[in-house]
């Protein structure tokens, strides 16, 4: 008896006009593309794109060259080299940020002691050469002093959470 | 439109009067042809879009209208490439066959009362001889690419179409039974007499099966295994680009709106005017019957892309079942079935 049932839903094409009609139904439904470049989805606070590095407010970079963001980084992206700055304060002569290997994981930020190292919300950037792939302490701060604002405003709204 | 028409007639002369006017007919067919398939694809990507909720190419042109054009130019500026293992003559060969046998097919195809290229007795045979000659298209394409998945591509698309064209062809001969005649105005004229007259309600499951068939007939999803991008990348046309890659795109669009124009031919009447015996029928007659046949091709072609929208591919094994064990079995019963009502005029369809 099942299988006569099943010969008939199968002979009258049942179950593929159920699949038709979902199909059908989502032809009017409102569509949910978003428009790229003229419109963007909100991006979180945590959001992880590309990397900088911050100063605090009287123009003094952050970074204490600790080693720790080095030594946490899962794909080894991150190369610091340091040497005692005239004052006596330890400081990294090179910060490079491989961003072929990074994964974007943001460990380094979650790392940093003195939340010298970010990752800001900018991900819409490319490289026009090869090298250009390697971020350097210059390249770093200069990012970091341009979306200081932004980043100060998330580091803050993420506090409570951290 | 009757202008058209009587201009349509005066070029039934002598030759040569008669060959300048057969060749300015084919362009006036296949022109618009290709139009509406560069419009086909574009439609495919909006439709198939929305039913996914997106909204499909909408960047070049207003709406993305200029799209298809766009595509088309991208195809002819590209290089073709021959891979150098291929036999080359057979490869520049095998599109050119499938367009023909694609464009060919629509030398017997009336678009309205008298409104056919060649009104041929043997009409459908005519086109079902010419559309099986298509798969020599595709079967040259995988061989002469020198690649196993062509090759693949190709033997599948060959079982295939040779297991679905007997189940077609069985569909349409219940058609020629009922409608006593090979010619395709006639087929479309036995059908006269309003919505209940066409023969998708007397052959309804003919007509389900010519659709389907058919659909498997022009390789497109759910049968698509001759493509199958997932299994064999591109099956046959892997290793074809620009002008020859869009010569099988435009043959393969061009056989489904054949496919989706013959099913509005033989079961939904044509030209015919759907209120034909009501009381619409002078409400609407004004209308011309090359609009009618265009809605109720269109009606099959949007059912191609929604069939696309909505399944999964077959499996190859269940591609041969669903052909040889449920079509071919239903299709000789019913032509049984059609053959009894004709013969003992079963009203109302064959009552006279």
């Amino acid at each position: 008896m099942n299988t006569l049932v099943n010969y008939i839903r199968s002979l009258f094409l049942l179950e593929l006009w159920q699949g038709l009609s979902v199909t059908g139904r989502y032809l009017f439904k409102r569509k949910i593309t978003v428009q790229y470049p003229e419109e963007k989805t909100p991006i979180s606070p945590r959001f992880r794109g590309l990397h900088a590095l911050r100063r605090y407010p009287n123009g003094e970079e952050r970074c204490i060259a600790c080693k720790l963001c080095e030594a946490v980084c899962p794909a080894l992206a991150i190369t610091i080299e340091t040497e005692p700055r005239a004052d006596g304060s330890r400081r990294t002569t090179r910060y490079d940020i491989d961003l072929f290997k990074c994964i974007y994981c943001g460990f380094c930020e979650e790392s940093c002691p003195v939340d010298s190292i970010v990752e800001t919300r900018f991900f819409e950037y490319h490289f026009e050469d090869r090298a250009d792939s390697v971020m350097t302490k210059d390249k770093l701060l200069a990012i970091g002093d341009k979306y200081e604002q932004q980043l100060a405003e998330d580091r803050a709204a993420q506090a409570p959470y951290r | 439109m009757d202008f058209l028409f009587s201009l349509w007639d005066t070029i039934n002369q002598d030759y040569p009067v008669k060959l300048i006017g057969d060749l300015i007919k084919i362009v006036v067919i296949v022109g618009p042809l290709m139009f509406l398939v560069a419009y086909f694809t574009y439609a495919e990507r909006k439709i198939i879009g929305y039913m996914q909720i997106r909204i499909g190419p909408n960047r070049v042109g207003p709406r993305g209208w200029l799209q298809p054009i766009a595509d088309a130019v991208k195809l002819m500026f590209k290089e073709i490439i021959i891979p150098s293992g291929a036999n080359k003559t057979l490869f520049i060969i095998a599109p050119m066959i499938s367009i023909t046998t694609a464009l060919a097919a629509w030398a017997v195809f009336p678009f309205d009362d008298h409104l056919v290229l060649a009104d041929v007795n043997a009409g459908l045979l005519y086109i079902l001889a010419i559309a099986s000659t298509g798969v020599y298209g595709v079967l040259i394409a995988g061989w002469a690419s020198n690649s196993k998945y062509a090759l693949l591509g190709a033997m599948r698309t060959a079982a295939q179409v040779v297991s679905y064209e007997i189940a077609m062809g069985f569909a349409l001969v219940t058609v020629i039974v009922a409608a006593g005649s090979l010619n395709l105005g006639d087929i479309v004229r036995a059908q006269e007499g309003g919505f209940w007259h066409w023969y998708w309600l007397p052959l309804l499951p003919m007509f389900v099966i010519y659709f389907i068939a058919g659909v498997a007939e022009t390789n497109r999803a759910p049968f698509d295994v001759a493509e199958g991008e997932s299994e064999i990348v591109a099956g046959f046309h892997v290793d074809y680009s620009g002008m020859a890659f869009a010569t099988f795109f435009l043959a393969e669009y061009a056989n489904m709106i054949m496919i989706s124009a013959l099913a509005a031919l033989m079961f939904l009447g044509g030209w015919l005017s759907p209120f034909q015996g009501t009381m619409f029928e002078a409400a609407f007659a004004w209308v011309p019957g090359l609009v009618w046949f265009f809605a109720k091709a269109c009606i099959f072609a949007f059912f191609y892309l929604w069939l696309r929208a909505t399944f999964p591919r077959y499996r190859y094994d269940q591609i041969m079942r669903l052909g040889w064990k449920v079509f071919i079995p239903i299709t000789i019963v019913w032509i049984l079935v059609v053959g009894a009502a004709v013969v003992f005029k079963l009203p109302p369809w064959w009552a006279a």
